[in-house]
């Protein structure tokens, strides 16, 4: 039953929460979807702590996607052993997680110490940090210093198709009852930050202005926008 | 050809006395809310000076506006891809320090503090962390009326760029005012760094709006735009900027800054302009040729064809008519006596200036120097050096402030010799051809710059609410808009009309 719980109820109540809040958040918040960027109030410190965490997660993304959910057939398709994916996998992971998990203490010592940040961080900014820091401090360490070899447990035969599981709704929880309990924990951490996301500044990540360099540089509107209705 | 309508000002320098009313007035109506503390929407600047926020004229640090590069045109500080590379940490951007930390007083400690020896104070405290600050050092005035001294005086970009001009002898002092407020641009820059496309320009009236809605604080605006007229609200994290008070003009009123002016100095009307141009003027190679280029945007108000083009645009009569009898065609356009504010940033800035006179450094030891003629040198010993002014209003180009200054001056002959006398000896002279002009122009210049009537120095069309095609289901739905469901006859295949 626990299985169950952690496996199936708790990511999908995690997606639930994440999906239904950023909707509600998005249609009936909408003036506070921003990047509550602090760059006015100091930007010595941020000039290393944000390009280094935002970089860091940019890469540790990929990778998560690289290794999560791209099935293992697509890298044996390619001719691409597992020795070598391991080998990137390490080296990458490596850099993309130290530099997250740098750029977060960097920031979160920017958040104590630096008076006028500190006084307008909430509860939930100090929240997103940390947890993000122990998140990204579990995954830097499994990668740096797990010492799994594909041969003791590869992640991409369990972790993989459990998680690809979850999306064509028959999630496949037995796959994760037998991996290593570090595993279990940065994975379940990693879900219950997806719950929390409508409730933090971390919104702003579904707000990467990928559209911009698309776009006519000077932007016109009209206030009544007859010419638009009038038919 | 793409007319479109803009509502601009002019602000004619020479009354400007440096009061800051309008600064006040602006800040009461729009920007007393916690986040907007440091705005200054409407500030008026000592110069020379260092400005505000500090040394915002150094575009070479922040990288505002526009600039050529292989004769395109492009963002100063890159275009989007870059920009979305440098998304996490603006470089470019202003801080608090360039600012200033905002603060009030404890007012309250006047009130609660018990009977004692000494007199109860309020401290300063600040509004950003609520601390106590033991003593401002800085704020959006600081050096008004020149009283930071040399200190402050040398920060002044303009200044660092004409040594050779300014010496800061205590006889050679010049001073003046420049109030200044969003320009709201022909080729607003900051409309193009927004990555979100959240601020835009208005169809109806040109004014540079943000979305509160879509903005989401990536804070390229603060930077991109030149004049630093964008602000971040550290409260909301959204940007803010001056409306041109939009719910007072689409009434008719005037700008809160330009009602309450107390020399009278502001003006506001439409101008014609064609969209179409608006690009390939602020492409052109010299910088000293921006002034002109922009001017070519501008349509005649009376030419039977732009009133047809205007018309096709959606441009109803009582808009063309504003923009016949707008101050702002007759003093920038027609006159040619108000010019934008550094030109050179490429963005077709649309509040313009009439350069200030200032006294005559030189003693006239000889008669024959009052005569008319005698003021033809006169323009180039003014205390304001020539070259200042260009710097700020022409982009370098000394001789079209000459030209505008010989007019301004020749008006003034112009109009004393009306009333004192030698009228008939100004009409024969060198100035008038100089200055090229004519008497009856002067004439209504002068009406105009020192007369004018409220009606005559705002001529602001309300707004087009009867072109809204919705009317008939406005009315009466009061406030209910968008919960009544749209009225008419339902069609057999849904939705409406």
């Amino acid at each position: 039953m626990g299985d169950v719980f952690w496996w199936v109820i708790f990511p999908y109540a995690c997606l639930i929460i994440m999906v239904f809040g950023l909707l509600y958040r998005f249609a009936f918040r909408q003036l506070t979807w921003a990047a509550p960027s602090t760059e006015f109030f100091e930007k010595k410190w941020l000039r290393f702590g944000s390009p280094l965490f935002h970089w860091g997660v940019i890469f540790a993304f990929i990778g998560h996607l690289m290794g999560i959910v791209v099935p293992m057939g697509f890298y044996d398709a390619l001719g691409i052993s597992n020795h070598l994916y391991h080998l990137g996998a390490v080296y990458g992971g490596s850099l993309a997680g130290l530099m997250m998990v740098v750029g977060l203490i960097i920031l979160l010592i920017r958040k104590i110490v630096f008076n006028p940040v500190r006084v307008h961080a909430t509860f939930a900014d100090f929240y997103s940090v940390i947890a993000l820091l122990i998140i990204a401090g579990i995954g830097t360490y499994i990668t740096m210093f797990g010492n799994f070899t594909p041969e003791e447990f590869d992640y991409r035969s369990a972790i993989g198709p459990w998680f690809r599981s979850l999306f064509v709704l028959s999630p496949q929880y037995q796959l994760m009852t037998s991996i290593p309990f570090i595993f279990k924990l940065h994975t379940l951490l990693g879900f219950g930050l997806f719950g929390s996301i409508p409730f933090t500044r971390l919104v702003h990540f579904y707000s990467i202005p990928v559209a911009y360099p698309t776009r006519a540089p000077q932007q016109y509107r009209s206030r009544a926008q007859y010419k638009n209705k009038s038919s | 050809m793409k007319i479109k309508a803009q509502v601009a000002m002019v602000m004619h320098l020479d009354k400007c006395i440096g009061c800051h009313t309008c600064s006040v007035t602006c800040k009461n109506t729009w920007t007393n809310r916690p986040g907007t503390e440091y705005m200054w929407f409407n500030n008026v600047e000592t110069r020379p000076g260092t400005g505000y926020p500090k040394r915002w004229e150094d575009t070479e640090r922040f990288k505002g506006g526009w600039t050529l590069k292989n004769g395109k045109l492009q963002l100063k500080a890159g275009g989007p891809i870059s920009k979305l590379m440098n998304i996490f940490y603006n470089p470019d951007m202003a801080t608090m320090d360039d600012y200033y930390e905002p603060w009030t007083y404890n007012y309250q400690n006047l009130i609660d503090s018990p009977k004692g020896e000494h007199l109860p104070v309020a401290r300063p405290q600040s509004v950003i962390t609520g601390e106590y600050i033991d003593k401002p050092e800085w704020g959006s005035n600081w050096d008004d009326d020149l009283a930071g001294g040399t200190e402050t005086v040398s920060q002044d970009p303009t200044v660092e760029k004409l040594q050779d001009h300014i010496s800061m002898e205590y006889e050679k002092t010049f001073m003046m005012y420049l109030p200044r407020i969003c320009e709201h641009c022909l080729n607003p820059s900051c409309v193009a760094s927004c990555p979100s496309g959240a601020l835009y320009k208005r169809d109806e009236d040109g004014i540079v709006l943000v979305d509160q809605e879509a903005c989401r604080g990536w804070r390229f605006c603060m930077s991109g735009c030149p004049y630093h007229k964008v602000y971040y609200n550290w409260n909301t994290h959204k940007a803010e900027k001056c409306n041109f008070c939009y719910p007072r003009t689409e009434a008719g009123l005037p700008t809160i800054c330009s009602e309450t002016c107390v020399g009278r100095i502001r003006y506001i009307g439409v101008v014609l302009y064609d969209a179409d141009k608006v690009k390939e003027a602020a492409s052109v190679e010299d910088p000293q040729d921006l002034y002109e280029s922009q001017l070519s945007v501008f349509q005649d108000p009376f030419d039977p064809e732009v009133i047809e083009a205007a018309k096709k645009a959606g441009i109803n009569d009582e808009w063309i008519e504003s923009a016949q009898n707008s101050p702002v065609y007759k003093m920038a356009m027609k006159w040619k006596i108000a010019l934008p504010l550094h030109p050179e940033y490429r963005t077709l800035p649309m509040v313009w200036y009439v350069p200030p006179l200032s006294p005559i450094m030189n003693h006239i030891t000889n008669e024959d120097d009052l005569s008319t003629d005698g003021y033809i040198p006169a323009v180039d010993q003014m205390r304001i050096p020539v070259e200042y002014l260009a710097s700020i209003l022409a982009a370098d180009d000394t001789k079209l402030i000459r030209r505008v200054l010989l007019k301004l001056t020749a008006m003034r002959v112009h109009m004393r010799g009306k009333t004192v006398g030698g009228i008939d000896a100004f009409r024969q002279s060198e100035l008038l051809k100089e200055a090229n002009t004519t008497p009856e122009e002067l004439e209504d210049m002068a009406r105009l710059l020192g007369i004018a009537k409220y009606n005559e120095r705002f001529v602001i069309p309300t707004g087009r609410r009867e072109m809204d095609d919705d009317l008939y289901y406005a009315q009466g739905a009061c406030s209910l808009e968008d919960l009544a469901p749209p009225e008419g006859m339902a069609s057999l295949i849904g939705g409406n009309s």
